[in-house]
């Protein structure tokens, strides 16, 4: 019967699911992911000023002092079990910034300590950020590719 | 095709039992059950053994409100969403009844009440229990993402019920709230919805070959969250009807 190729019938149900379906609310969607990701962006900035005048960090030591504290207020957020409710009202607004890759970093941890320490946390605390880090280390990979051969063009 | 058997005796299902999570208690069918938790990690170290100690007070509940004891049980069928119906498997040890473990997801319950059924009806055994449990957080790590991931759910998610149920079935004259006459064994119908988070439209199509109204209903309850269009969800149930859409 299902050969795993698409039918006729099949598209047509595809059409009426897809008809039937509501869609995310987009507007509201954009606006929850705006405000949440602008204040971590602020906290952020602050974080930034504050290494800068008060530690007296140099520009690039600022930079790494704000990663780490973001990192560092993303992780205790998931263990508190807080950081998954910001996730499901702001979406994007919170997965995207730094505190939203320490989440999924922390959640695996979490969830498959139970599993023991290898073959759990271990073997899967890059279950959710395994595929970004490949994809985006062999993307980093292709564009300094390109750009040596641009710059080598240039030189 | 045949896909109906009827049994020769009219089983009774002599006893039923229930227990839920606290937002299953919350819902429109909270007063339907037993046993609402207050703790869904009922004092567990894991979700895993906490599911599996859901069900094996609901078979307890069950066979305690059908006055039979455990050791005169005869049979135990039961499964769970996890690998190795690891829910299932530990209750069935704490039970120490005869037991066999299925695995058909959604359907597992109804399978559990025809092999039972089958079992009961041809006289091999006097009596069986039919089982069947799932858990939200064991569901989510199973098969979808880490509880505390800060992602989104699109309106179409389905939400896994925090849910054990069982009915203990015999062939007793004596009256019976429901009895088990029929049972109609499913085919597999996909329409090839890859979506993980469409699971009703996964499944809808599979209600097909039942009577209209009946469709009908299944799907309402499929596409929970979707607008409620009679005609259009009485479509998206059977094969024949999207033909004439």
């Amino acid at each position: 019967m299902s050969t795993g190729k698409k039918t006729p019938e099949h598209r047509r149900y595809d059409r009426m699911v897809k008809a039937l379906t509501p869609n995310s609310n987009f507007a509201r969607g954009y606006m929850r992911a705006f405000w949440v990701g602008g204040v971590i962006c602020a906290v952020g900035q602050m974080l930034s000023l504050f290494g800068e005048k008060a530690l007296g960090l140099t520009e690039g030591s600022d930079a790494m002092f704000t990663s780490i504290a973001l990192i560092f207020l993303g992780v205790l957020l998931t263990g508190l079990g807080v950081y998954d409710d910001i996730g499901r009202y702001a979406g994007a607004g919170s997965i995207v910034p730094i505190t939203g890759f320490a989440n999924s970093i922390a959640s695996p941890a979490i969830e498959f300590r139970r599993e023991g320490l290898v073959l759990g946390v271990g073997a899967k605390l890059f279950a959710v950020a395994g595929p970004v880090l490949v994809y985006g280390i062999s993307a980093s990979i292709a564009v300094g590719l390109i750009y040596w051969l641009i710059g080598g063009l240039g030189a | 095709m045949k896909q109906t058997i009827k049994f020769n005796h009219r089983l009774a299902v002599r006893s039923r039992a229930s227990i839920v999570g606290p937002k299953e208690g919350a819902g429109p069918l909270g007063w339907c059950f037993d046993r609402v938790l207050e703790d869904d990690l009922l004092g567990m170290k894991t979700w895993e053994l906490a599911e599996s100690e859901m069900l094996r007070q609901t078979v307890s509940l069950c066979l305690e409100q059908g006055g039979l004891t455990a050791d005169r049980l005869e049979l135990l069928a039961a499964g769970d969403l996890l690998d190795q119906i690891m829910a299932s498997g530990f209750m069935a040890r704490a039970l120490g009844r005869p037991f066999m473990g299925l695995y058909g997801a959604c359907s597992t319950f109804v399978e559990a009440m025809i092999l039972c059924g089958a079992m009961v009806d041809g006289g091999y055994r006097k009596n069986a229990v039919c089982a069947a449990s799932s858990h939200f957080c064991t569901a989510e790590r199973q098969f979808r993402s880490p509880l505390e991931l800060g992602t989104q759910r699109p309106p179409s998610a389905q939400w896994t019920a925090t849910a054990a149920g069982a009915a203990l079935l015999d062939t007793d004259k004596a009256p019976a709230a429901a009895r088990l006459t029929h049972g109609t064994i499913g085919r597999v119908i996909d329409y090839e919805v890859t979506d993980t988070n469409h699971m009703g439209a996964a499944m809808a199509p599979a209600v097909g070959g039942w009577g209209p109204w009946r469709r009908s209903i299944i799907a309402r309850f499929a596409f929970g969250k979707l607008q409620e269009r009679p005609g259009l969800l009485l479509g998206l149930a059977g094969g024949a009807d999207i033909q004439a859409l």
